[in-house]
């Protein structure tokens, strides 16, 4: 009896036990994020790569993050707040300002690094397999500093007016800027890979994707609020972005100022999940075959 | 022992040309059958894979119903001539890309090395990118802080370990990159070519820790190559691709033989006659670098010709002509009759570096050319029976290899 169960141990794994499996088509759900998980410390090692990399042969560094929101601010101020008057919802301009540009800076950049993953990788995917998905998420990661950076100068900013103007606000609802900027990576990323994934073969997407960007940031509330607006068929094309909830909630966050309403969040979650979740099928096709057509 | 590695029926198709509108219209036509659950209707017309023949379709087989498996431990060459296929077929086995049809499977983990250095940043140092790259490779970090002492070591560059790469020499670049990739410690590993970089010396070293990787350390190696000299010495079984499809598998020594038959094929005839045919070539297909070299090749004769004379040159692989025989300076004219002629050539001890040989073949009476055909066949002179000393051998940028003595004296 023994043996017969032995015989058959030493049989079957022969024909089902393979590790890995290369077949033309996969499962529509094989989005493979145990083999991310796996790769974890390369994924690391790519931020790493990313943030170190930019700054060698440079004096100032990362202060070169600096410059962009500073100087956009400055021109916002004069633009938007001086030369066109709008209203800030009763924050101080520049801290307006800055707050809009910075979490904005923080999707652009996630969605324009990301939108090139497989054209920009393309070299090193045809040599050598990891999961794809590494790439977007170490640029999303790699981004996630130099937003930091641009945060931290906020909170100077924050602070200074607060000194100056005693006008200072903490509370607890600072508790939902980790969330708002994780929102913001999530759809910077899911729109990322969809572009990316859509560009391998046809590249016509690419050429868009720059100044759509540019134009997406002005049907979004980063230079003016959303109170602001009166006429009403430019309300609803800024009501339902969904990065709109997020730049207001980022500002009420910060300075307890502005509308803020719950639903639109959570309507603004529930479109990054499908967005995101759409992405990730996408990719995770496109990732199979890509080299071929690239 | 156990399979370890499975390829069952693959195959895969590429559509020639550039993308653009063309493309598009294919693309739409194929998801419109997809979507009527039918076939790919452009699976039907792919083509052969023959580089040298302008085909009618766009669409063309790079691999063909591949079907071969590799034990547990076994070191398996693939060989084939440029565009055979061997690279489709490394991508798919690395996952860099997917069959059209059929399936691999395998067991374990897979490393594969299709190029040194993937993924090295200029920017940064030694040290961080043999993390960089073992990551890459899919080592975790705790394993490649285990192994770094060793993988400094033997790549050699330990005093600019700490220097951007970008300053590196290419030679020190390489060494680097082929340190991290040889402490890999994958079950099966894949290697195209990486050891055709580097000098002697690191070849020599490159060459012996593979062997130590396949014998000692137990692992299934798949090793591309065009040295033969390598295929020789690494591996026991080899698959040889042709044409997208598998010609051969096997023992490497006969299948290195009818590699070799295969690559003297390539030849080009200038002239060829129904009235001088062009029959055989009997010689060895290995001879050894000591040895005589001697060779017949058959024509049937249609007719009578007077004055015969049938020259042959020994080519090398660069293409230089080592050895022209020109036969009316060394006998007098043959009176060929219709029927068989056979002419023998015998070279003695022509002492040439081992590699692959052609011969180009040319026959003619008084001026008229009846026969030329240009590296129609060939043989090898093999290295083995040479000092013993092989990346001597296989470095040697000479002609010719007599029996050389070197001595030192000092006063």
């Amino acid at each position: 009896m023994i043996k017969v169960t032995e015989n058959l141990a030493v049989n079957l794994p022969d024909e089902g036990n393979w590790d890995i499996v290369i077949e033309p088509q996969a499962n529509l759900l094989d989005i493979k994020l145990k083999d991310v998980w796996q790769y974890r410390d390369l994924l690391f090692l790519f931020v790493k790569r990313d943030i170190t990399a930019q700054y060698k042969q440079t004096i100032l560094g990362p202060l070169w993050h600096f410059i962009q929101p500073v100087f956009t601010t400055i021109v916002f101020v004069m633009v938007f707040g001086k030369i066109a008057n709008i209203p800030t919802d009763g924050i101080e301009p520049v801290l307006f300002y800055m707050s809009g540009i910075t979490i904005w800076n923080y999707f652009s950049s996630c969605l324009n690094s990301t939108s090139g993953t497989f054209v920009a990788n393309a070299g090193i995917f045809g040599k050598v397999y990891f999961p794809r998905l590494v790439i977007p998420l170490s640029t999303m990661m790699s981004n996630m500093v130099k937003f930091g950076i641009q945060f931290f100068l906020l909170i100077v900013a924050i602070g200074y007016f607060g000194l100056t103007n005693g006008s200072f606000y903490f509370g607890f609802s600072w508790l939902l800027v980790p969330l708002l900027v994780i929102m913001m990576a999530a759809m910077g990323l899911g729109a990322g890979i969809i572009i990316s994934s859509l560009t391998t073969k046809y590249r016509d997407f690419t050429v868009l994707i720059g100044f759509a960007v540019q134009l997406l940031m002005y049907a979004t509330p980063v230079a003016y609020p959303l109170s602001y607006l009166k006429n009403e068929s430019v309300i609803n094309v800024v009501r339902y972005n969904p990065l709109t909830p997020i730049i207001e909630a980022f500002r009420f966050s910060l300075f307890n100022k502005g509308d803020f309403n719950g639903f639109q969040l959570l309507y603004s979650s529930i479109f990054i999940i499908v967005v995101l979740f759409i992405g990730l099928i996408i990719f995770s096709k496109v990732e199979r075959t890509f080299m071929d057509t690239v | 022992m156990s399979t370890v590695i499975k390829v069952e029926n693959l195959s895969k198709q590429y559509r020639l040309g550039q993308v653009g509108t063309g493309s598009l219209a294919h693309d739409l036509n194929r998801f419109w059958h997809r979507m009527r659950g039918k076939e790919d209707p452009y699976l039907k017309i792919g083509e052969i894979n023959d580089r040298s023949v302008k085909g009618s379709s766009e669409y063309v087989w790079a691999l063909k119903d591949i079907n071969f498996e590799v034990k547990h431990g076994e070191v398996l060459g693939i060989i084939g001539r440029n565009g055979a296929g061997k690279s489709t077929l490394l991508k798919i086995l690395s996952r860099t890309t997917t069959p059209t049809t059929g399936s691999v499977k395998l067991k374990g983990r897979v490393a594969s090395l299709l190029e040194v250095g993937t993924g090295f940043h200029p920017e940064l140092s030694g040290r961080e990118n043999i993390f960089l790259n073992g990551a890459i490779l899919g080592m975790t970090k705790h394993e490649i802080k285990s192994k770094f002492d060793e993988i400094v070591d033997f790549s050699g560059v330990d005093r600019y370990i700490d220097t951007p790469v970008k300053r590196y020499s290419s030679g020190m670049y390489v060494r680097l990159a082929f340190a991290v990739a040889a402490f890999l410690e994958p079950d099966i590993l894949i290697i195209d070519e990486v050891l055709a970089v580097g000098d002697a010396e690191f070849q020599k070293k490159a060459l012996g820790k593979m062997k130590d990787v396949s014998n000692k350390e137990g692992r299934t190696v798949l090793f591309v190559s065009h040295n033969m000299t390598a295929v020789e010495a690494l591996c026991e079984n080899v698959v040889i691709i042709e044409k997208g499809t598998v010609k051969y598998t096997g023992h490497t020594i006969e299948g290195i033989k009818d590699y070799l038959r295969i690559e003297s094929d390539k030849g080009t005839f200038k002239v060829a006659t129904q009235e001088f045919e062009w029959l055989n070539f009997y010689s060895k297909p290995q001879f050894d670098a000591n040895e005589d070299l001697e060779f017949q090749i058959e024509f049937n004769s249609r007719a009578t010709y007077n004055e015969l004379f049938v020259d042959c040159a020994i080519v090398n692989e660069k293409g230089d002509i080592v050895i022209h025989i020109k036969s009316d300076t060394i006998t007098s004219p043959h009176a060929a009759r219709e029927g068989k002629v056979l002419t023998n050539f015998l070279v003695e001890s022509p002492k040439l570096v081992p590699g692959n040989y052609s011969i180009t073949i040319y026959a003619y009476n008084k001026s008229e050319v009846l026969f030329w055909g240009e590296n129609i066949v060939g043989f090898k002179i093999n290295s083995k029976s040479f000092f013993g000393n092989r990346m001597f051998i296989e470095n040697n940028r000479g002609v010719l290899l007599p029996r050389i003595d070197v001595t030192f004296q000092q006063s």
